[in-house]
């Protein structure tokens, strides 16, 4: 018998139909996925399991676990099977722990709520699985703060107290989303290890199809709120029913035509730059410590090149990116933009700002909700000196939103009334208005889908053909900058460790922590898809 | 925890250091002469300078702040210029009515507020929730010497359960003191239980979006234990604050209140002070004022810190 049974789950929340008719099982020991783009309803089902659905939820169908039947339980029964018998993880390990309180109260929480154990023994069982999941006491003490952690390490915290009481049942919502590719292979084995030591199901939500490759031995596939393809893994990765399937197994590894760059003329040149924050004094008369964000720097993009640039949180991209838009002063090195300092004695140079824009990761937080498109996209324009105005701003704004792939009357429009993909157009549409020489890409990508983040690499690569691009491609997803860059730098703790043509590194890697990003990145198993 | 209470300590005293230069310099500047506004206009030139002596004022500015400031440091506030007797015997007796009142009404107000505030989180859009909104929507709209009004109406000459005003003195015992501020204490607080209740809400309803609340129920906790465990707590911080600014107000600004009920409190004191051109009272007890403010709040922060630990390992 399996150990969670769905059957044809449906489910609307005020009316609004968001599940159809779902079905998936789980035996004790497997680990099933459950993939698709956002809004398919695959973290709806996790929630509908843990029945922690939203108010107005009403859903049909039976959800079994070990045979008792979930969805007509008392909230009271509930409280008591959850924690125990099912656990779950979230995605984001940064908010999911209370911030007031220590990590072993509330793992210890976990056993006392449900009464599983006296509080001495709570204590000793939650040293144990903080200890199994990786956090030894003598290094991790109960006492430490959610703050005082990483991302990793918070989400090593979350586990222990999902596993603490053994539940039968895992459910993992996008756990490793949020985290860096070294961290994410760390706590994929990690979950992989408890599964085969404690025979527990594992329901695995995730959007990445590469991990449920590596991972899940059942993959069901959802859209829309509906099942659209289950199956064994190998069997269904190598016989996708479903065109939808294929679509989203070949967007997950999409490859664009980058046209040849242009000779060789440097257009940023990047010296030596150092750039230190003062860290907070650790005594009343110590000097305070100082910590290399940007570690002596160098490093030249050439007109028409695109440089992609990669590295774990942390390592000083950020920094860097700020360093290069003249937002942020650097102690000691220079940075040209076509021979001009970025920066001319303590303030940005405007002659080199305007040369340069920037298109940022999240589609949602990075326009104001009250402005319409057009003048979202022409904000840029204050950098000019005679910003075009009349017939002439209005062509700009056409040409632009058109070469985005938009109509150029989504210009009277509010940035509400678009999807994230669309979005991100307007970001790149806003981006391009100046012809700026120099673009930056701040992780554009990493927030998308997968059909859509293909469909804006594809139009990086027409941008690329039409208006002869440069720009600086920042990501922490290596099979993106992998497609869509010429030359790539790889940055570890403040430092550029290698750097090289794109295809040559990822293929050859030189520098053991190249080697290590490359290997901990998950692959997809290389299948053709046949165009059907 | 140590080094942050060091470092909150130290920016009190600098912050009491520029206050008291602030009014003594503000103080000094509006117009009047004391010596003159008590003796008349019609007095002699040489019984002004006199007077002018006696009180201290005829020192450079820079000698009579710092008489000021050294006299304050060892208790002697001064003389008042009207009333010829010393100043902290006058601030003295009364703070012991402002600031028992303004304790009074501040835990009166919290008592209210946390579970006013907490219960319509937990009922956010239920007839429960609309009730407490609406009660404070009063409130806040009521003016509070009208409440105070109505009060006195109700409770002292109707049902005559209170004294309509005056303070009984502590000397009757300690129950009799409390019994003559409950009314002046409930006019006061109600205004300010009102704000803190919406403040104590919002904050818990941003709080129970949180992820963490998420994980809370996902191990098992009913919903009104990760209320509990986990929201309370996480609300404070913003309610801490509008706590501290509530004291502040409530020691100071019950001048009405004090009128209504004919308490001989600070907020009276000042008003007349200042009536009188009696600068030195007035100094005094913005000065005293000021410390009672930058006081709270030190104590604000330490609380926060208490609430938070990530304000602990910060600088």
């Amino acid at each position: 018998m399996s150990l969670l049974q769905i059957q044809n789950l449906s489910l609307s929340i005020h009316g609004q139909p968001i599940l159809k008719d779902v079905s998936l099982s789980i035996d004790p020991g497997q680990i099933v996925a459950v993939t698709g783009e956002s809004g398919s309803g695959k973290s709806m089902t996790a929630l509908a399991v843990m029945q922690l659905l939203p108010n107005g939820a009403d859903a049909t169908g039976t959800i079994e676990l070990d045979g008792q039947e979930l969805l007509d339980r008392p909230e009271a029964q509930m409280c008591a099977l959850r924690g125990a018998a099912i656990g779950m993880v979230f995605q984001e390990p940064m908010t999911a722990l209370n911030p007031v309180k220590t990590i072993g109260d509330q793992v210890m929480e976990t056993i006392l709520i449900h009464k599983a154990m006296p509080p001495a023994r709570a204590r000793a069982r939650a040293q144990e699985v903080l200890e199994r999941v990786g956090l030894p006491p003598d290094r991790f003490p109960l006492g430490r703060y959610p703050h005082e952690l990483s991302g990793g390490q918070r989400q090593r915290v979350v586990i222990a107290m999902a596993i603490a009481l053994r539940p039968k049942l895992l459910i993992a919502d996008e756990p490793t989303t949020a985290l860096d590719v070294t961290t994410q292979a760390q706590i994929l084995d990690l979950l992989k290890d408890l599964v085969l030591e404690y025979g527990m199901g594992l329901l695995m939500i995730t959007h990445d199809l590469a991990v449920v490759a590596e991972m899940a031995n059942q993959i069901t596939v959802m859209r829309h709120g509906e099942v659209i393809e289950r199956g064994a893994t190998q069997h269904l990765l190598q016989n996708m029913q479903h065109p939808y399937t294929r679509m989203l197994f070949e967007a997950s590894d999409h490859q664009v035509n980058l046209p040849d760059p242009t000779s060789p003329q440097p257009l940023l040149e990047v010296t030596q730059v150092v750039r230190e924050y003062r860290l907070p004094r650790t005594g009343l008369f110590d000097t305070p410590g100082s910590h290399r964000a940007v570690d002596g720097v160098s490093f030249t993009l050439n007109r028409g090149e695109r440089l992609g640039l990669v590295g774990e949180s942390g390592c000083g991209k950020s920094t860097l990116t700020r360093a290069i838009l003249g937002l942020e002063e650097v102690q000691s090195g220079q940075i040209l933009l076509d021979g001009q300092p970025v920066f001319s004695g303590h303030r940005p140079n405007l002659a080199v700002r305007r040369k340069m824009q920037v298109v940022f990761q999240d589609p949602y937080g990075s326009f104001n909700p009250r402005h319409r498109v057009a003048r979202l996209i022409t904000e840029p324009f204050h950098l000019l000196e005679v910003p075009p105005t009349g017939t002439e701003r209005q062509e700009r704004i056409a040409e632009m939103l058109t070469a985005v792939g938009l109509r150029p009357d989504d210009a009277g429009k509010y940035i509400h009334e678009f999807s994230g993909g669309q979005r991100q157009r307007i970001a790149i549409a806003r981006a391009l208005i100046t012809r700026p020489e120099l673009i930056v890409f701040d992780e554009a990508v990493s927030a998308l889908d997968v059909s859509v983040r293909a469909q804006i690499l594809d139009l990086l690569a027409d941008l690329c053909a039409a208006y002869d691009l440069t720009y600086l491609f920042i990501s922490h997803d290596l099979s993106v900058v992998r497609t869509i860059t010429d030359r790539v730098l790889v940055m570890q703790s403040g430092k550029i460790v290698e750097q090289g043509e794109t295809e040559q590194v990822f293929s050859n890697p030189q520098h053991p922590y190249t080697q290590t990003l490359i290997a901990a990145a998950p692959k997809l198993p290389d299948i053709h898809v046949e165009t059907a | 925890m140590l080094r942050y209470t060091l470092k909150r300590l130290l920016s009190l005293l600098v912050s009491l250091a520029v206050a008291s230069v602030v009014i003594f310099a503000v103080i000094e500047v509006a117009p009047g002469d004391p010596a003159s506004f008590m003796l008349g206009v019609n007095a002699q030139e040489d019984t002004l300078a006199a007077l002018r002596a006696e009180l201290g004022l005829d020192v450079s500015k820079t000698q009579r702040y710092f008489n000021w400031i050294s006299g304050m440091l060892v208790g002697d506030f001064g003389t008042s210029y009207t009333y010829r007797t010393p100043v902290s015997q006058m601030i003295a007796d009364r703070l012991w009515v402002s600031l028992p009142l303004a304790l009074y009404a501040l835990t009166l107000s919290t008592l209210i507020a946390f579970p006013a505030g907490i219960y319509a989180a937990a009922r956010r859009g239920k007839p429960g929730d609309l009730t407490v909104m609406g009660a404070t929507q009063l409130g806040i709209a009521v003016p509070n010497f009208w409440f105070a009004m109505m009060l006195v109406l109700i409770f002292a000459i109707n049902l005559r359960w209170f004294n309509a005003g005056g303070f009984a003195g502590w000397d009757n015992g300690f129950w009799t003191g409390l019994h003559s501020l409950t009314l002046p204490a409930i006019a006061l607080a109600l205004p300010q239980a009102a704000i803190l209740a919406r403040v104590m809400r919002s904050s818990l309803l941003d709080i129970l979006a949180e992820d963490f609340m998420r994980t809370a129920r996902a191990k098992g906790l009913t919903r009104r234990q990760a209320l509990w465990r986990h929201g309370v707590r996480n609300a404070l911080i913003p309610v801490l604050t509008i706590i501290g600014l509530q004291f502040s107000f409530l020691l100071a600004g019950s001048i009405i209140i004090e009128q209504v009920f004919y308490l001989p409190g600070l907020g009276r004191l000042v008003f007349q002070a200042i009536s009188a051109r009696d600068l030195i009272v007035v100094e005094s007890v913005v000065m005293l004022l000021v410390f009672a403010v930058i006081t709270v709040n030190f104590l604000v922060d330490l609380a926060y810190a208490a609430v938070d630990p990530r304000l602990r390992s910060r600088t």
